[in-house]
């Protein structure tokens, strides 16, 4: 489990969400005013989804927001300014007016991918991302979230198998906020839970309430401590509520009035000012005193970006390329020396920890026959194809124990069920039998 | 110098770039173990071992997104598409998170997608493709498709060196067929540059890949006509070499572009817009196209064969444009 927060931490998970509810006020107010360029996004409702899970990161880890996520930009170490100024396409936001949103990033300190508006890709982006930090040995974990509608792309899936299969130290946040635009989550998956979508690829998935801010801090710190000790990915779903539509545009007429009523008494800044004061982890001047500091900060921040100029119009044709503007540079933190020859060199052939099959070698298989289907699977074991009756050559050849869990044995070409000298080596082999017991090792 | 195949001079180039910087990793399908579907990277993996040689599912936006974040903590990864055509899978990575990425923000993302591509091998509709085109509409990618054993080495080291995305394709006709004489040692040939395979007065045909043998041959037979054609390889096709294309242009006044790709919104629609605008008045003649057919590849031989453009179809077009 993971440690308690200190009093100072808890009440600054409280400063997070509430600088990003004021943040988003004053975007509001300021878009009727005609002064954001583009749409504006909210996440009111969803404070304590991107607060309580960015907070679990160490500022050496990754993340990837959406566009609902700008309390994790906040907690990721940017500005109210850099939000500010990307809404308004300022020259002095991060992308320099040439994205909007959400959709900037920081690889050197902040650490921060910036998302594209296509749903699911940050998924094996930050697999990708988290294969590379084990690779330099920097020990980190990557976290990106999704929402409910994100998760029927074939990004997600693709990304979430591969997270999976390289047992990657990935943290995926899906964010189940009812609603994929207008349409309700019951009409997107038929599924309860979300986090079903996790278990599908064999990965450490768990549901959470998504208005608890410690609920959703605590898990995710959970999920990035095993991730730092190798037993990821994991999904986390967190269930909240969009209190807004899709976008400013949208009324949001199509959701039921009392959905709205229900979720707003489970409003996720109001129940933690709710437990702080129950807790006495603060009392109502500490509250103040940190609302006023909020008002402050964000005044001096909004007016710098209402006093920022726009960009020139020639960095239109500008940065597409890399031309040296940027320095690439790794950062080892292993000797290099371990992923070169002679050091990195192996013989080229898979090690298999089963051949396949129903029962005994596929994981979960015993679980079934335990469960009193003994009949059954011994009639549907003899309509299997038989099993191949030993490993390859090339696996016998094969000198280290270097573990590929995930490989699938190839069945040599022309063998099969339909030849018999296959068939008579299989039946005849002890592993294929499951009786004998040194079939398992 | 010795002899080798365009496949071992790519595999070569493989291999001296992983050998040089522990920031070059492979990622594909099938491309351990086994080697790759053209056994491209046979060996690769007994040599850096899995960490830098990674098998992966069959999952192209998967592997593609991957490779994109790798490149974002410095690594180089060089990812192989078992065929070019299964590009199309991860279309959405490739041009809205790789092509966008430094433009938008500021992070550069050098790596490779490199695969076999290209027709006359009777491979059918969705192993035949030249997809290229899709790719050189989208600005923050570069495009290279070399013709010759030298050029794919020197190419793909460029390539992996390249702070950008860089798509390589690798014509499969000529993987094993052309052979070539490749210096000892590490050489490299830049991005965007085009290059002049055979001066001459007539008039220039402009092509690439495996379009570029055959225009050779063209040009041959063309010369005991009396004809003295000028062959241009593009090499690159973004960024595409202007400069090249134009003096040459200059020189002989008269235009014959010739590509495996099919005929609309192919490359010779670009490089007559680019002659039009800065060559127009040295023009004798109407720029000409030899392309495939407006049509998927098709299977059958002899189907193939009409899609395909060929050394006839060349002369007699090339004929047709010196009368004037």
């Amino acid at each position: 489990m993971s440690r308690p927060l200190t009093r100072e931490q808890q009440i600054e998970l409280y400063y997070f969400m509430q600088l990003n509810r004021q943040l988003e006020e004053r975007m509001v107010r300021l878009f009727r005013q005609n002064k954001i360029v583009g749409g504006l996004y909210s996440s009111l409702g969803q404070e304590a989804v991107s607060v309580g899970s960015a907070y679990a990161l160490e500022p050496r880890d990754w993340l990837a927001p959406m566009i609902r996520n700008i309390g994790a930009l906040l907690v990721k170490g940017f500005k109210p300014r850099d939000i500010f100024t990307q809404h308004m396409a300022k020259f002095t936001s991060p992308t320099l007016g040439k994205d909007g949103t959400s959709h900037f990033g920081d690889l050197k300190v902040r650490h921060t991918v910036s998302p594209i508006s296509m749903l699911g890709d940050l998924i094996p982006v930050m697999t990708g991302v988290a294969m590379a930090g084990r690779y330099l040995g920097q020990n980190i974990v990557t976290l990106t979230w999704i929402g409910d509608g994100g998760s029927s792309t074939g990004a997600f899936h693709e990304g979430l198998n591969f997270a999976a299969v390289q047992r990657a130290p990935f943290v995926l946040i899906l964010e189940n906020n009812q609603w994929a635009y207008s349409t309700p989550v019951s009409r997107q998956v038929p599924l309860k839970n979300l986090a079903d979508r996790g278990r599908a690829y064999g990965i450490t998935s768990k549901t959470v309430d998504g208005n608890d801010v410690l609920a959703v801090y605590n898990a995710t710190k959970d999920a990035v401590d095993d991730c730092r000790a190798g037993k990821g990915p994991v999904l986390i779903e967190v269930k909240t509520m969009r209190m807004k539509g899709h976008a400013q545009h949208d009324p949001a007429e199509y959701v039921p009035k009392e959905m709205f009523e229900h979720w707003k008494a489970r409003d996720p800044v109001t129940l933690y000012e709710k437990y702080l004061t129950e807790n006495k982890v603060w009392d109502a001047k500490k509250k103040s005193e940190i609302d006023a500091r909020i008002e402050r900060e964000l005044d001096v921040e909004q007016k710098f970006a209402e006093e920022s100029p726009s960009p020139p119009p020639e960095l239109a044709e500008r940065g597409v390329y890399c031309d040296g503007c940027h320095s690439i540079e790794a950062d080892w933190k292993r000797p290099k020396e371990e992923v070169m020859p002679p050091k990195s060199s192996i013989a080229a052939a898979w090690t298999l920890e089963h051949f396949g099959g129903l029962e005994g070698e596929i994981p979960g298989a015993k679980e079934v026959a335990a469960a009193g289907n003994e009949g059954k699977r011994a009639a549907s074991l003899e309509k299997q194809p038989p099993k191949p009756a030993a490993k390859t050559a090339a696996a016998k050849a094969e000198p280290k124990t270097d573990v590929d869990e995930a490989a699938v044995l190839r069945v040599p070409f022309g063998r099969g069920p339909k030849d018999k000298a296959f068939v008579r080596e299989a039946r005849d082999n002890p592993r294929n039998n499951p009786r004998d017991k040194r079939r398992r090792r | 110098m010795a002899t080798i195949t365009m496949l071992e001079a790519i595999r070569q180039a493989l291999f001296e770039e992983m050998d040089r910087d522990p920031t070059v990793v492979a990622l594909g399908e099938d491309i351990g173990v086994y080697g790759g579907a053209f056994k491209v990277t046979e060996g690769l993996l007994a040599k850096f071992g899995r960490e830098r040689v990674i098998d992966a599912p069959i999952s192209e936006t998967a592997i593609v997104g991957a490779a994109c974040g790798m490149s974002y903590l410095g690594l180089r990864p060089v990812v192989e598409m078992q065929f070019i055509d299964f590009i199309a899978c991860c279309f959405n990575q490739v041009t809205n998170f790789l092509a966008k990425s430094h433009y938008r923000w500021g992070a550069p993302v050098p790596m490779v997608l490199r695969g076999p591509s290209g027709g006359g091998v009777h491979g059918g509709p969705f192993h035949s493709a030249n997809p290229e085109m899709y790719f050189v509409h989208t600005p923050g990618l570069k495009v290279v498709y070399p013709s010759t054993a030298y050029d794919a080495k020197g190419l793909l080291k460029s390539a992996i060196r390249d702070n950008n995305p860089v798509l390589f394709f690798e014509h499969k006709f000529l993987y094993r067929r052309i052979k070539e004489e490749i210096p000892a040692g590490d050489y490299s040939v830049p991005l965007g540059k085009a290059a002049v395979r055979r001066e001459g007065d007539d008039l220039t045909i402009i092509s690439y890949a495996a379009m570029a043998h055959t225009s050779l041959e063209a040009a041959e037979q063309l010369s005991k006509e009396g004809i003295d054609a000028e062959v241009i390889d593009l090499r690159t096709l973004l960024p595409l070499d202007r400069d090249t294309i134009l003096a040459s242009v200059k020189k002989t006044n008269k235009l014959l572009i010739v590509h495996e790709d099919t005929r609309t919104g192919g490359i010779a629609g670009e490089i007559a817009a680019i002659v039009c605008e800065g060559a127009f008045e040295d023009l004798d003649g109407p720029i000409v196209r030899v392309t495939a057919l407006d049509t998927p590849v098709p299977y059958a031989p002899p189907l193939e064969d009409r899609f395909l453009p060929n050394t006839e179809k060349v002369v007699a077009a090339a004929r047709e444009l010196a009368k004037y």
